[in-house]
């Protein structure tokens, strides 16, 4: 059994009624297959508007493909929603929170959705805290006076309140200054050495990707363009008699998408 | 590393939830303390203003009914009251927008009922909580006395009034989830239509025939006519027996409408896209 699995998925978005001549239709994810092994930390790159977040957010039962098959942990996504949303946990690249309250209120709030006595879990919750660079005494500070890279950090901690087995983090990094990057690098090194979660990592740093995926997939305008292991990407790019050791990540993904990472990208239009 | 105390899937589990949306919500009450002060206040302010209206009549030599103060004040107090209901549940789904959290309270692992029972339970706690501060205030400024009241029939019109508005709020909040800019206008304007129709400061035979007909399927009518028995009139819980099972029945019509309706938007917004942060 995968943790994660996708077989086939679809998703379009349309900008107007089914009957207007002006409807144009966006596919953003098209026919994307892949799977997440359990354990695995399996990087998904793209340009922004590839398709990932969208993928994100259907793994995330937030939005529904249109066609294709979802499992997480062998459960269908379609058929049993809230048992995979038992399964899972999500960092998105915007922090979101109720800003006013404190980062503990915040915590306590989310801790009981998914059963957990926040009461009883305060010092676990430090604990997640301190470990991403966050002191406990910053608990119960307020949301808005916190930094971007501190909001992110709770944000973080919410998601491993519940100890999911499968964590989605999208683009969990960005906008952290280098010292919290290499914190947040290290903590998720961490959670997966220990808890053996499965993780699905979007990002837009290829030093970061590097670091922590095992396979990577490419994405590019709603498509799934290669998957594999960095090595088997940078086999699949090598020109002949150019030396592996000084092809990067970057320059892997511009040979297999024709586009820059960095570069606005759109899913298709119909 | 870190280990989990999570509670397995159950009533206990969704009582924890209810009990989350219920916090978070009177925190975000003392977060904005200075606001809830101000709103409090007006409120406060808006029922002396409509009492001063029966006041300045008597003044003015109008022969009025020496309870129509009472009636007015009545009307303000129950109007706060189910308008907090309605505004609470009808903009929980905007607030959450707002908020940005709206994806984050949509893939937690609670059934939807256990949500919006959570938003809805606050949304009485708070109403009730609210009307009796400006019932104090109101009291102590005019020293309301009711004599023949029976504040028993009142509670049970009251209780029996919060589920039926719970439904419609309920109904109300699918249209922020359908419309993330223009659902939130939409439920002021359902909300003025009830506030015109249901009688809260008039008798409804004062509004034009055709919009009588409004005020015959809104919960409040039946609730301010209850609660004016009750109050005024002295009326028997036996006497308002037939006025609480007509929102009773509401509510049985109301709530797994409004639950049902809501399912299928939550679908339609899955489909298409729309749980997501706006602004």
């Amino acid at each position: 059994m995968f943790a994660i699995e996708c077989h086939e998925v679809s998703k379009s978005f349309s900008d107007g009624f089914w009957w207007s001549k002006n409807r144009k239709v966006l596919k953003a994810v098209d026919k994307v297959s892949f799977q997440v092994a359990k354990g695995e930390v399996f990087g998904l790159l793209g340009t922004n508007g590839s398709g990932k977040s969208t993928l994100i957010r259907m793994l995330s039962t937030l939005l529904l493909p249109d066609s294709g098959t979802i499992r997480i942990m062998g459960l269908n996504i379609a058929e049993h929603p809230m048992a995979v949303r038992e399964q899972i946990n999500r960092v998105s690249v915007e922090a979101a929170f109720f800003k006013k309250l404190s980062a503990w209120e915040n915590l306590s709030y989310s801790a009981r959705l998914y059963g957990i006595h926040p009461g009883r879990n305060r010092e676990r919750i430090a604990e997640i805290l301190k470990r991403l660079g966050l002191p406990e005494n910053k608990l119960d500070e307020s949301i808005e006076d916190m930094s971007r890279g501190m909001q992110q950090k709770v944000a973080i901690a919410r998601a491993l309140i519940a100890v999911p087995p499968v964590l989605l983090l999208d683009e969990p990094t960005t906008g952290l200054d280098p010292v919290s990057k290499r914190e947040v690098r290290s903590f998720i090194k961490e959670v997966r050495q220990d808890h053996a979660t499965s993780i699905l990592l979007t990002t837009h740093d290829m030093q970061e990707a590097e670091d922590l995926c095992d396979r990577i997939a490419v994405m590019s305008d709603g498509r799934l363009v290669q998957v594999g292991t960095l090595d088997t990407l940078r086999n699949l790019v090598l020109k002949p008699a150019e030396d592996k050791n000084t092809l990067g990540l970057e320059e892997i993904f511009f040979r297999l998408t024709g586009k820059s990472i960095y570069e606005e990208g759109m899913s298709h239009v119909s | 590393m870190f280990h989990s105390r999570r509670l397995k899937i159950g009533g206990m589990r969704e009582l924890y939830a209810v009990m989350a949306f219920v916090e978070r919500q009177f925190n975000l009450c003392k977060r904005y303390l200075g606001w809830e002060i101000v709103f409090l206040f007006y409120t406060v302010i808006n029922t002396l203003t409509i009492a001063f209206i029966a006041v300045g009549m008597q003044k003015q030599g109008h022969a009025i009914n020496p309870d129509y103060v009472f009636y007015l004040v009545i009307g303000a107090l129950m109007w706060g009251f189910l308008g907090i209901i309605f505004h609470e549940i009808s903009n929980s789904i905007t607030w959450e927008r707002w908020e940005g959290t709206i994806e984050q309270t949509f893939m937690a692992p609670i059934q939807r009922l256990t949500h919006l029972g959570g938003v809805c339970s606050f949304a009485v706690l708070y109403g009730l909580l609210r009307t009796i501060i400006v019932l104090v205030a109101i009291t102590c400024f005019f020293g309301m006395g009711l004599p023949k009241a029976n504040y028993a029939g009142a509670f049970l019109i009251l209780g029996a009034a919060s589920l039926s508005f719970v439904g419609l709020g309920l109904m109300a909040a699918i249209l922020p989830l359908l419309s993330p800019e223009k659902g939130s206008q939409a439920t002021h304007i359902m909300e003025g239509v009830l506030l015109l129709v249901s009688g809260i400061y008039y008798p409804v035979t004062a509004l034009p025939e055709w919009l009588q007909g409004f005020a015959v399927i809104s919960p409040a009518t039946y609730a301010l006519d209850g609660v004016r028995k009750a109050l005024l009139e002295g009326a028997t819980v036996s006497e308002l027996l037939p006025t609480a099972a007509i929102l009773v029945l509401m509510s049985l019509v109301f709530i797994p409408l409004g639950l049902g309706i809501f399912h299928l938007a939550e679908t339609y917004a899955k489909r298409a896209g729309l749980l997501k942060r706006n602004g």
